[in-house]
């Protein structure tokens, strides 16, 4: 068994761990949502486990490096990120709904993922440096922590704009706005680390911090996106609806920073750089 | 300073306009979508490129509005100079206001704003106000800096306070933004940005300018003493070095060699591995021509058997055991692989029972290559016969491909870096806290109130009070 083969079994596991949280809400039967926890927890650790083995596969071959590289392996650090950060908020607020969408979430990316060539690829050299790590890291963890608020905001915008009555059962508008507000913050700090240390990385490999280049522009529109966001909320005193609003619009940046940046015309792959 | 001939209103009507929050969000969107523009039109290509792809009347449009050259262009940097003014007139506004609150020794409570706190507890206690002043009060202030006890008319007040000064943390934040601004203004000013072709065992001290393509003089020489590309097994490059030399007056400075990612730095400019190529690359006759026969050995994943084989050229071949059979089809001097010409190579048919034939290519010079396709059987060439060729032409030349460049403005930017960081844990993470406890006499006991206030994290502060009261009440 390689770390593929477990990866793609952690796809599975996620959308039952969203099945038991739909169903617990839906019958409200507490054992579903146990079961549910479990299943989830029990996703994430696999998947802890299949990128250790993919590391350690890495070096088998003889080309180790930290599973980390390419768009497979990014995608699979996503499901692990929001899966992680999950688990955290249920713990912190002793709450499940938020467990149907992010589990969902989670599977989705493993799914986009087994669409991607797993194959372990040597790194070039632009790729070798321990700045990635850290630029893909940090920018992931922000990444999961921007899903998770817009699904937040997408179920405030559905309870608020006539959704099925079932979401009456959601917690309160005051802590789903919070939650969005708190979910933004922490993404965002995370999202400026990623920006700065690509940015880092970027000077040592090519000798300049800042190319305008696509894919470091889009990320700092997401990044203006929640500026944006957080002043009209500390200053202005935004709340509700308008800051759901801001906050979708602000994980269509990350999905299109993430994924559309390589539809755009006349593109270069971002490890050739340089001359 | 203001002019007199000036009404002082103007300026106090440019003050307001950028003292205004709503110009910073209607700033920070704009730059959000005017940015879209330059990922949507690739920047900096050569006009006729533009021209083709949009026809005579939207070149001229896009070009009078610097859409080919956006981020450079002077509305962009309207905007960011906006912005800087923005936030740095915002600041000076605030931090007037704000450091009279900062800056007092002994904070003055406002009963008012503890008695009409939302969070507010009530409970009752059968004890005396003095009595409970001594139990709270090392409770109360546990984990506060700042603490006093203050009498009321049949009572008292415990208040504690902590992190006052983590209001200031926004203009941390602020001030980093200016300084990343700041950094990037001399590195346009004082840098630039270069690149240079050397021949092995060459050197130069001129190089050429990115963005005009213009020579530029080094204060020194760089010479290349060698240059050595590696290859992983799959033909992938794995690194690029040069052996670089600093030369000056005729001394060798500094020796060094560079990889990507790790730069030659002299006297404020850098040296970056950036590409390479062939000065001249001679032809290699044996590698056009076919070999004669060819040493392959099979490996069964499954039971680890191995099988060595000496075959020809469209001869099929019996793997024992029932493992299949396969057939070398053609010899080809230049497989490609992702992109890259990994020298020469064959193509094997290989037919298993029961399966369907499929077609896999073995370069020569890889042996490992196929063990990444991850299939039932791994193939790797082990050997050749070929007719004998005369010896080769001296080895080929190459050329480093460097990228020069000097930005004192960086030391200013990765200062902004840490420093936004800092402030951000600071905004986000923390907040100036005030929490009261007052104590009113009764007839019989006392009747508690608890309180707290926050500039920001509301919910955080009323979990607060909640464990607080419930503490209190239970001692
Ligand atoms: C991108 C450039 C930015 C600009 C132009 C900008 C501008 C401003 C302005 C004009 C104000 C209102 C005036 C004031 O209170 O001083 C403000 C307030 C604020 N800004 Fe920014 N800001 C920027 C980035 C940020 C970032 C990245 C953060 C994230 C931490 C931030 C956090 C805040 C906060 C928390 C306030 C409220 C201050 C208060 O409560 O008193 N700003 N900003």
């Amino acid at each position: 068994m390689n770390s593929s083969n477990i990866l793609s079994i952690i796809t599975f596991v996620y959308g039952a761990g969203a099945s038991f949280y739909l169903f617990e809400w839906v019958f409200k039967k507490p054992l579903a949502g146990r079961i549910a926890t479990m299943v989830t927890v029990f996703g994430f650790v696999g998947n802890t486990a299949g990128i250790a083995l993919r590391w350690v596969e890495s070096y088998q071959l003889g080309i180790g490096h930290a599973p980390l590289s390419n768009l497979y392996e990014s995608l699979v650090f996503f499901a692990w990120s929001i899966a992680l950060l999950y688990l955290f908020i249920e713990w912190k607020y002793k709450n499940r709904v938020f467990g149907i969408l992010s589990t969902a979430l989670a599977c989705a990316a493993m799914a986009y993922a087994s669409l991607k060539p797993d194959q372990i690829q040597p790194l070039i050299p632009a790729l070798k440096s321990n700045w990635l790590i850290a630029h893909v890291f940090t920018c992931f963890i922000g990444y999961a922590s921007f899903a998770i608020a817009f699904g937040i905001s997408l179920l405030y915008l559905l309870r608020r704009f006539g959704g099925p009555a079932m979401l009456e059962r959601l917690p309160s508008d005051k802590l789903l706005d919070e939650l969005t507000h708190q979910l933004v913050m922490f993404g965002f700090i995370f999202l400026s680390a990623g920006i700065i240390t690509g940015s880092v990385w970027a000077n040592s490999a090519w000798g300049r911090y800042w190319g305008w280049d696509p894919k470091e522009t889009w990320s700092l529109i997401t990044w203006f996106v929640y500026a944006g966001l957080l002043h009209a909320r500390f200053m202005r005193g935004w709340q509700g609806n308008r800051i759901a609003v801001m906050s979708i619009v602000g994980f269509l940046a990350v999905l299109f920073t993430y994924f559309g940046v390589n539809y755009l015309p006349g593109l270069h792959s971002y490890g050739a750089g340089g001359g | 300073m203001t002019d007199s001939r000036v009404s002082p209103g103007i300026w106090d009507a440019i003050w307001e306009f950028f003292a205004s929050i709503r110009l910073t969000i209607i700033l920070l969107l704009s730059l959000a979508v005017t940015s879209i523009i330059g990922t949507l039109i690739p920047q900096n290509k050569p006009p006729m490129e533009y021209l083709q792809a949009f026809g005579e009347f939207r070149f001229r449009l896009f070009n009078a509005l610097d859409f080919f050259d956006m981020y450079r262009s002077w509305w962009f940097r309207l905007l960011i100079v906006l912005l800087a003014l923005n936030i740095i007139i915002c600041s000076i506004e605030r931090l007037s206001a704000l450091s009279k609150i900062l800056f007092v020794k002994n904070p003055k409570i406002k009963p008012s704003r503890f008695r009409n706190a939302k969070n507010k507890v009530v409970f009752e206690a059968p004890h005396p106000a003095s009595e409970l002043q001594a139990r709270y009060t090392p409770i109360v202030r546990r984990g506060f800096s700042y603490f006093t006890t203050e009498a009321t008319d049949n009572g008292l007040w415990l208040y504690a306070e902590k992190w006052r000064w983590t209001r200031f943390g926004v203009y941390v934040v602020h001030l980093s933004i200016v300084l990343l601004l700041v950094g990037s203004l001399v590195g346009s000013i004082l840098g630039f940005e270069g690149f240079v072709n050397i021949p092995e065992k060459e050197s130069t001290s001129r190089i050429f300018l990115r963005t005009t393509g213009q020579p530029f003089q080094l204060p020194f020489e760089v010479r290349c003493e060698d240059f050595d590309v590696s290859f992983y097994d799959n033909g992938a490059p794995k690194e690029f070095r040069s052996s670089l030399k600093i030369i000056e007056n005729g001394q060798t400075v500094i020796a060094k060699d560079i990889i990507v990612n790790d730069p030659l730095r002299y006297r404020g400019i850098n040296f970056f591995q950036s590409s390479y190529g062939k000065l001249d690359s001679p032809h290699d006759p044996s590698d056009e021509a076919a070999p004669e026969e060819i040493d392959l050995r099979v490996i069964e994943k499954a039971s680890g058997a191995a099988h060595s084989f000496t075959a020809r050229i469209g001869e099929r071949q019996v793997i024992p055991d029932g493992g299949g059979e396969f057939t070398i089809t053609t010899y080809q001097p230049h497989l490609t692989f992702g992109g890259q010409d990994i020298g020469p190579g064959l193509q094997v048919e290989v037919k298993r029972q029961g399966q369907e034939s499929q077609t896999i290519l073995l370069p020569l010079h890889f042996p490992s290559f196929d063990k990444m396709r991850g299939g039932a059987l791994f193939f790797s060439v082990t050997g050749q016969k070929k007719k004998d060729f005369p010896p080769q032409p001296a080895a080929e030349r190459y050329y480093t491909g460097l990228q020069v460049t000097k930005d004192p403005g960086v030391p200013i930017v990765y200062a902004g870096f840490i420093i936004m960081l800092i402030g951000f844990v600071i905004t986000f993470f923390m907040s100036h806290q005030m929490i009261a406890v007052e104590i009113t006499g009764k007839e019989q006991g006392s009747r508690i109130t608890v309180s707290g206030v926050s500039n920001r994290n509301k919910l955080g502060m009323d979990r607060k009070i909640e464990r607080l009261a419930a503490q209190l009440q239970n001692t």
